[in-house]
């Protein structure tokens, strides 16, 4: 079976920095993988790469990024266009600034199903109302009715995960969707995303720096610092059974409600002084090949 | 038993609402008559959800707010009516360190100036060479190296900027400390170190603090005992240990329930519990 995303030595840098060294990672075909890393390791890039949304300033130095084993990067761009909020969505983290400040909710979902699944304005809106009462929207006619900021944050989160899934996406970008919630509200969010990836048999890449978010939605997962993959596999197995020392210190380092205080262990800063020369290392000998 | 540094009494404080014409102000009540007890080098971690109250009740407890009604004693002194002159003397001892330092130090200032500023308005410094001085102790007693004196903020990662609004806070010498989420904007790694820098800190100079937090993990890091907000109200109250072995509240439960811990666990997304929320007043953000 063809895997939904699969990248292959991804290389991104950012005028003389290199933001990926070399990513290779898979998505399988209605499964959920986890990206995690700290600030500035490179999560989000990769998520905007796949997305076809890479700042003006950034550049793929090389690599693949095969959605359903054809290479975005070779792709026309009207073809790859076309994939975009369809075939491959997006859940973005900030709820806030996401959604049009200016457009009632129901214009939003409308335009989107209307330019992608060609819909009459009548099925449209039709449509719109079943996809937030799918995502436990309880009076969806009147939300439709609303602008973003007449609705909790919560409930524009909701609204941002209903569009993403509209149009039976085979990959769906999850770029940190609960960082911004409550700890009650993003469970609610987590249960939904689980819902509605599984209705809709879609994969999807999960970004974000929360552990304990990797583990109780991803099968799989993928550690990443400074632009490399450090340590990837099946969620139980890595946090049970880490083998790289960033992964165990990442999990020493989590607060956990369930343990006593003594047991938090700080990264050591050795540890990252490390893996970021190791990092530029590496930069130099791809240099010296290339040379 | 210990003595109690700060305490408050059927702590009550509104928002004014908009007023009509002729009408009276009317109030949106955030803090619905909240009694807490501080006792002296005991930190307390003060948890609740957005729009719970916890960020208002931080103020007040600094007087950067004034309570509608009831008390605050700091001290054995009653400062919930104080006026800013009558103050004056006892903002030395009780500071704030703010949640996001991007935004809380002055970007045009070195950091040397900055976390001296306190010391020059109280009149505390004696010349030119005791602020290079000051500036390098209090920059060394957060884990900074002393030549961040002459930085600027943007020169910072979010996590020294965070040493540094504490450094800040510490240059008076205050007894009481109201941290409101100072770690919530940081990477895992950086985040543990600063707990443990305040949990040293705590220690060391025997500081008494409000740790506000909505995460009950952090909490548990660092506080000794706990107060659940809950729509303005106080709706569990006790030590740490106690609470997170037994949370007598449904919100509590539901609150711990919903944390999710770094182990896989079959069976944590299917259910979905109903849950209790402050319901918003006003608009419906």
């Amino acid at each position: 079976m063809t895997a939904a995303l699969a990248i292959d030595n991804l290389r991104i840098s950012i005028g003389a920095a290199n933001v990926l060294r070399g990513v290779s990672l898979e998505v399988e075909a209605g499964e959920v993988r986890g990206l995690v890393g700290e600030s500035g390791a490179g999560k989000s890039m990769l998520g905007r790469a796949v997305l076809g949304l890479l700042p003006a300033n950034a550049a793929i130095m090389s690599g693949h990024i095969a959605f359903e084993g054809r290479d975005l990067l070779q792709m026309r761009e009207a073809e790859r266009r076309k994939l975009l909020g369809r075939r491959i969505a997006l859940i973005p983290q900030d709820p806030m600034t996401s959604l049009n400040p200016v457009k009632r909710i129901g214009a939003q979902i409308g335009n989107l199903l209307r330019h992608h699944l060609k819909l009459s304005k009548r099925a449209a809106l039709q449509r719109a109302t079943e996809l937030l009462t799918e995502v436990a929207i309880r009076e969806p006619q009147r939300v439709l009715s609303l602008y973003p900021h007449e609705i909790s944050g919560g409930m524009r989160q909701r609204v941002l995960i209903a569009m993403a899934f509209a149009c039976d996406p085979a990959l769906v970008i999850a770029d940190e969707p609960t960082t911004a919630l409550d700890v009650t509200v993003q469970r609610q969010v987590l249960q939904l995303v689980e819902r509605l990836r599984l209705r809709h048999g879609s994969a999807v890449l999960f970004i974000t720096h929360d552990l304990g978010v990797v583990a109780k939605i991803c099968r799989s997962m993928t550690v990443l610092h400074a632009g490399r993959v450090l340590e990837e596999g099946d969620t139980a197995e890595v946090l049970a059974h880490p083998r790289h020392a960033y992964t165990r210190a990442l999990l020493a380092a989590t607060p956990r409600a369930d343990r006593p205080a003594e047991t938090l262990r700080p990264v050591p800063p050795a540890l990252i002084a490390q893996l970021w020369s190791e990092a530029h290392r590496l930069d130099l000998l791809d240099t010296a090949r290339s040379a | 038993m210990s003595e109690i540094l700060l305490r408050t009494a059927n702590l009550r404080f509104g928002y004014p609402q908009r007023r009509s014409l002729f009408g009276k102000a009317a109030e949106r009540e955030v803090i619905k008559g909240v009694d807490i007890a501080v006792p002296r080098g005991s930190v307390l971690g003060l948890v609740g959800e957005s729009g719970s109250g916890k960020t208002t009740l931080g103020r007040l407890l600094v007087r950067l707010l004034k309570p509608t009604s009831g008390h605050i004693q700091f001290d054995g002194v009653e400062i919930g009516e104080l006026d800013d002159a009558a103050l004056r003397p006892l903002r030395a001892r009780i500071q704030m360190i703010f949640q996001d330092p991007q935004s809380s130090l002055n970007p045009r200032l070195r950091l040397g100036t900055t976390l001296t500023r306190p010391l020059s308005a109280y009149g505390r410094l004696r010349g030119k060479q005791d602020r290079r001085a000051r500036a390098a102790a209090l920059l060394s007693l957060v884990g900074l190296p002393v030549e961040f004196a002459d930085r600027y903020p943007n020169e910072l990662s979010g996590g020294q900027r965070q040493r540094a609004g504490i450094a800040r806070a510490l240059a008076l010498e205050p007894d009481f400390i109201v941290a409101d989420e100072i770690v919530s904007g940081l990477d895992v790694s950086t985040q543990a170190h600063i707990l443990l820098l305040l949990k040293e800190l705590r220690a060391r100079l025997g500081l008494t603090m409000v740790f506000i937090s909505h995460d009950l993990s952090l909490v548990r890091v660092l506080c000794d005992d706990v107060a659940i907000l809950y729509h303005g109200e106080v709706v569990e109250y006790g030590p740490v240990a106690r609470v997170f072995a037994s949370p007598q509240h449904a919100y509590t439960r539901q609150l711990l329930a919903a944390i999710p811990l770094p182990d896989v666990e079959p069976g944590w997304l299917d259910d979905s519990p109903p849950v209790v929320k402050p319901q918003p007043q006003g608009s419906a953000a």
